[in-house]
């Protein structure tokens, strides 16, 4: 069986200070491969890379369904048990309702943009 | 200009990718008859999550299941019909995800995200024939404080 072609990365991670600044390569995040190789690359970032403060900069991001809340929830809490923190910044106005109407707007901590989201660790 | 009126009736099979090519239809059509961006995204969240739950939960992605989809779009409205093959299922019957016992659970928020964005969401027969609508225009969700 022929081997595999490496898969595209879904994120693209920039180190500040001890902050991990993640940005979405998708600006659709729905397909399940997808999301499940999305959520793979977050958890590796606390896992593998043990970073502790993860901030999620949605400015690419302009379609999500509830398939992908999931994973941000898992992140959540993976980085809660390690006393570490998740930041949310740059969602557009739709998505947002998705987090207001799931009421995840109350569980995650959302901020408008990755300026206070730096300075909310 | 709104005079780009859609009436469509299809038969999917229980493929999500197949589904993706139908959401992309119904967004021309929604474009076609200027809806705007909140509208479109309303719509297709919806769509999306009721095809899901169709294919995914209802058909339990079986080759041999189809999904039945009608749809209209007018310069008013957009109504859509889908009816899997599954089982069914009550409504009643799912978690409320909003309560804080269940807010952390990584699934089981679609059902909630048709009725925040669509104006009109009903459940038929045994449960595996969702109607839903949106009217042109609508206010975004209601903000709770």
């Amino acid at each position: 069986m022929a081997s595999q072609p490496p898969r595209r990365r879904r994120l693209e991670v920039e180190e500040i200070g001890d902050i991990a600044v993640v940005n979405f390569v998708d600006k659709k995040i729905l397909d399940e491969q997808n999301i499940q190789m999305i959520g793979d690359d977050l958890n590796k970032l606390v896992d593998e890379l043990g970073r502790r403060k993860v901030l999620l900069n949605f400015q690419n991001v302009d379609f999500m369904s509830s398939a992908a809340l999931g994973k941000l929830i898992a992140l959540h809490r993976k980085l809660q048990a390690v006393q570490g923190k998740l930041i949310l910044c740059k969602i557009a106005k739709d998505i947002l309702d998705v987090f207001k109407i799931t009421k995840l707007d109350k569980l995650l901590k959302i901020v408008p943009d990755e300026q206070a989201g730096l300075q909310s660790f | 200009m709104c005079a780009n009126h859609v009436n469509v009736d299809l038969t999917l099979p229980s493929d999500l990718g197949e589904a993706r090519v139908l959401q992309a239809r119904i967004e021309e059509a929604l474009l076609a008859n200027t809806y705007n961006e909140h509208d479109v995204f309303a719509i297709k969240l919806a769509v999306e999550e009721a095809l899901v739950n169709a294919i995914k939960h209802g058909n339990q992605l079986d080759p041999d299941k189809n999904v039945n989809v009608s749809y209209q779009v007018t310069c008013e409205r957009f109504d859509i019909k889908i009816a899997d093959e599954g089982p069914g299922f009550d409504p009643e019957e799912v978690p409320d995800p909003t309560l804080e016992e269940n807010i952390e659970r990584f699934c089981g928020r679609g059902l909630l995200l048709i009725r925040g964005f669509m104006t009109d969401v009903k459940y038929h027969g045994r449960g595996n024939v969702v109607t839903m609508s949106k009217v042109r225009g609508e206010g975004p969700p209601a903000e709770e404080s």
